[in-house]
């Protein structure tokens, strides 16, 4: 059966990078003894799809990955047995079974993310920057110039922003994820340092991914549920 | 609760491997620091993905860790682009685990595997605020202890420790923390632990010895000053390696690590007794450890870690008797959870040939044999056992296995070499490629790709080659330069591919692998002089230590070039490694005979190691 997990990555495991945070699960795996399916050949390695890269120095409370296992387990079984293996900073928060088949992978599934951005100690900006939250995003258009590979480009991030608050000392914020349009936080929080007018450093904010959805609706109209929405609990 | 990081997230997000610093891997230990007498900093001086592959920390850590009042925690040389900031911000050095400063630690224990590493020994030091020279330490200081292969001769980094361990760490740890507990306990100072410790068999305090030099530069007299110390240090050894401490849940590291998988260590010393091969003599008595114990710890370890490879580890694995019954172990087990067996170089025949074909894929994978040297001739010089016909052999059954990739392993610079034994590796390369075109045509799989690589020979200490002159760098690369001709006026020179080491790294090794006391300054003026990370080929810094001789007036080829006599009393004599010096004078002269001495399962050589009591010395008499 196909199993998503929904997965948390905080305090220091912010500093391991994607591709180890892969080779850590392929290690907690095969310590947790879950039945899983392996590829022909030589070397054989399992399969696992993850949704959605995080970036060093970001911490998560909604990752997920997808995995393929030969039998089928209860998946609060699977949850406990795989958290079982975690070391400090990582949580294993839930295991739904989900569609086999190509269609349903969860990285081609990735359409939004949420994320809080909370000021380092010592960072921030001036006060009465939390009331202009409100203009910023009233804005009918955010124009940012956005590196790609060849070159620097001048987009307009405002159609990706779906939701953004000001939450206690934090900014929250619901964006455009996945292959189509990544919005990274980073880029929301330079252009509202520009429209606020101060500086921000690069070390100045923590991030935090705080869900992933993929979007149901239908004809045009934007309807996001999470990743672990679409799959089940099997008893 | 979270453990707070020595390193500000802005520093861990503009390093290279933030992971390298931040502990708190999987089966990595943690203690509370209120509950312990004893806490240990374990270092490997090099970056930490090297550090992390050795086995022997990951013994001693999994050891040390099981006394509830020993807390001991690990510790690796900062990269450079960190170590500028952390002198820049004036940061000490901390360990991994508690994220505390070493300097607050009861020991600093530093594995020494290789001579490049001395300058990093005074990066971690000074990182750590503990003054370079032992003689300038406080009370308020951690011991600095030093083990490993390169403590066989200690005294080129002597006076940067208070003392030494000499030999296998599974025996008198425990002694010594015994014995610095009660120090502590009782209030007693560092001087008078020392006095202790060096009672301690294997324990050598360097500052209870004196050295004394002729005229001529050589060593006069080596005498202790202290009248507890004893005249010898006496090795130590782990006669019963089946039960000895074996880390059964190693700490396993979140980025690839250059041995990123599970280590079984099969088997300690090696019968073969090669004369270059120092590890072939320190680690004597070869014992080898019992089949059903390394079955249960393969398991245990590939539950507890997750690998997804194990390897074996032993000097000359083929010569481990229960080879068979183990590796078909292992391949059962392996097979069902998905987990390749990754092989030692094996010698080759049909068992591993069969083997190999199982578990690797052909196509991929190449054979690998050690001659050492390219003429029969120099072989038995060396001692080293392998024949032209058992390489021909070995390599026609793989051929006709279907492999087409094979590699050689050389040195240049033995003692007695000629410009034929030179060439010789060119026309061993040659035969091996005449062999694979004797297959018909439509039976090959292509050209074959024969890479043969030399490194120079670095004589060093406690083997039959200890008194040998070294060659100079020109003659080294004089004799790359024929090689690579005589390659090339071959055959089929375009299937075959020569490489050679640097010329620099491999003297300045020579220099400290016999060096004495008076060589520490160099190292020193070399660190002052910006020497680090020798070993990597992106830092090393020649003009450093160039420079560093100079100032220090130190000779060069008087440890290198110089032939010593067997009279000459040698820096590393006081030290007992069981290996006598009748012995190894004998197979001096053996190998000037070009005599071969068979290995210790044929015929006993009398070499000295059979006072241990154990292993391959009273196989087949118990």
């Amino acid at each position: 059966m196909k199993v998503r997990i929904k997965f948390a990555k905080e305090g220091m495991m912010k500093f391991i990078g994607h591709l180890d945070i892969m080779r850590y699960f392929q290690k907690a795996i095969r310590r947790a003894e879950l039945p899983i399916a392996y590829s022909e050949g030589f070397s054989p390695h399992m399969i696992l799809s993850f949704a959605a890269p995080l970036g060093v120095g970001v911490t998560s409370l909604g990752e997920y990955f997808d995995m393929e296992l030969t039998r089928d387990m209860p998946t609060e079984e699977v949850r406990n047995r795989l958290d079982q293996e975690m070391v400090e900073g990582m949580r294993v928060l839930s295991a739904r079974r989900v569609p086999d088949g190509k269609a349903g992978k969860a990285m081609s599934l990735v359409a939004a993310a949420d994320y809080r951005v909370t000021f380092r100690e010592g960072y921030g900006f001036s006060d009465g920057w939390k009331e202009k939250v409100p203009a910023f995003f009233a804005q009918d258009s955010i124009l940012v110039y956005r590196k790609t590979k060849r070159s620097e480009k001048e987009t307009d991030i405002r159609p990706w922003i779906y939701r953004m608050e000001v939450q206690g000392d934090s900014l929250w914020l619901q964006v455009s994820a996945g292959s189509v349009a990544n919005l990274k936080p980073d880029l929301v929080m330079e252009a509202l340092a520009a429209f606020l007018g101060e500086e921000l450093s690069p070390f100045a904010c923590q991030v935090q991914r705080e869900e992933v959805y993929a979007d149901v609706g239908k004809d045009g109209v934007r309807e996001l549920k999470p990743l672990e929405a679409l799959g089940e609990v099997v008893a | 609760m979270m453990r707070k990081l020595a390193l500000s997230d802005e520093i861990l997000l503009s390093v290279e491997s933030p992971a390298r610093y931040i502990g708190g891997e999987v089966n990595s230990v943690m203690k509370d620091k209120k509950e312990v007498d004893i806490r240990f900093a374990m270092c490997f001086p090099d970056v930490y993905e090297i550090g992390m592959s050795h086995l022997g920390i990951q013994i001693l850590y999994h050891m040390f860790n099981q006394r509830p009042d020993v807390w001991c925690e690990r510790v690796y040389s900062p990269w450079p682009d960190l170590d500028a900031r952390m002198r820049q911000e004036q940061i000490p050095l901390f360990a991994l685990e508690s994220q505390d400063p070493i300097r607050s630690f009861d020991f600093l224990g530093i594995t020494i595997q290789f001579e490049m590493c001395y300058t990093n020994i005074l990066q971690v030091l000074e990182l750590s605020g503990i003054p370079l020279r032992a003689a300038e330490r406080t009370e308020e200081d951690p011991l600095v202890i030093g083990g490993g292969p390169c403590v066989y001769n200690p005294e080129p980094i002597a006076e940067f420790f208070d003392l030494f361990y000499i030999g296998e760490g599974e025996t008198v740890y425990d002694r010594l923390f015994d014995v610095y507990k009660a120090c502590k306990a009782a209030g007693r100072s560092r001087r008078e632990f020392l006095e202790e410790a060096c009672q301690i068999p294997g324990i050598y305090v360097p500052v209870f010895y004196d050295p004394e030099y002729n005229e001529d530069g050589t060593l006069r007299s080596f005498t202790a000053n202290y009248e507890k110390a004893p005249a010898v240090i006496e090795k130590q050894v782990v006669m019963d390696v089946s039960h000895a401490p074996y880390p059964t849940a190693p700490v396993v590291p979140f980025i690839k690590a250059t041995q990123d998988r599970v280590v079984l260590e099969i088997m300690r010393g090696c019968i073969r007794g090669c004369r270059f091969c120092q590890a072939g003599m320190i680690y004597r008595p070869t014992r080898e450890r019992d089949v059903e114990e390394l079955k249960a710890w393969a398991d245990a370890m590939l539950r507890s870690t997750g690998y997804e490879e194990i390897s074996l580890s032993s000097l000359s694995s083929s010569d481990y008797t229960q080879l068979p019954e183990l590796i078909n172990y292992l391949m059962d087990i392996c097979q069902e959870r998905g987990v390749n067996i990754s092989l030692p170089s094996l010698r080759i025949d049909s068992f591993s040939l069969d083997v190999m074909s199982k578990v690797q894929d052909i196509k991929k994978s190449s054979l690998t044999f050690a001659p050492e040297a390219g003429s029969q001739r120099m072989r038995n010089v060396i001692n080293k056992g392998l024949t032209e016909e058992d390489i021909l052999e070995g390599a026609g059954k793989a051929f006709e296995g279907g492999w087409n990739k094979v590699k050689l392993y050389f040195m240049l610079g033995l003692p007695t070499e000629t410009e034929e034994d030179i060439k010789g590796i060119a026309h061993l390369s040659e035969k091996i490629a005449e062999r694979y075109y004797e297959i018909p045509k439509e039976q090959r799989n292509g050209k074959c790709q024969i890479t043969a690589s030399s490194s120079f020979f670095i004589p060093k200490p406690f083997t039959p080659f200890q008194w040998a002159p070294m060659n100079r760098k020109e003659e080294f690369l004089e004799k790359a330069r024929i090689v690579k001709a005589e390659v090339r006026s071959m055959l089929n020179q375009k299937s075959i591919r020569y490489n050679y080491h640097e010329a620099d790294i491999s003297m300045l090794e020579g220099v400290l692998a016999r060096g004495d006391r008076r060589t520490a300054q160099v190292v020193l003026q070399a660190y002052r002089n910006g020497a680090i990370f020798d070993s990597w080929s992106e830092y090393f810094r020649p003009e450093a230590w160039e420079k560093a001789f100079q100032e220090t007036g130190v000779d060069e080829e008087f440890y290198t070039v110089r032939e010593r006599s067997v009279d000459e009393l040698l820096p590393w004599d006081f030290i007992n490694a069981g290996v006598g010096k009748k012995f190894l004078i004998r197979e001096w002269e053996q190998a000037k005979a070009e005599t071969v001495t068979p290995n210790c399962r044929r015929k006993c050589a009398g070499c000295g190691a059979k006072c241990y009591g154990g292993g391959v010395c009273f196989e087949g008499e118990n």
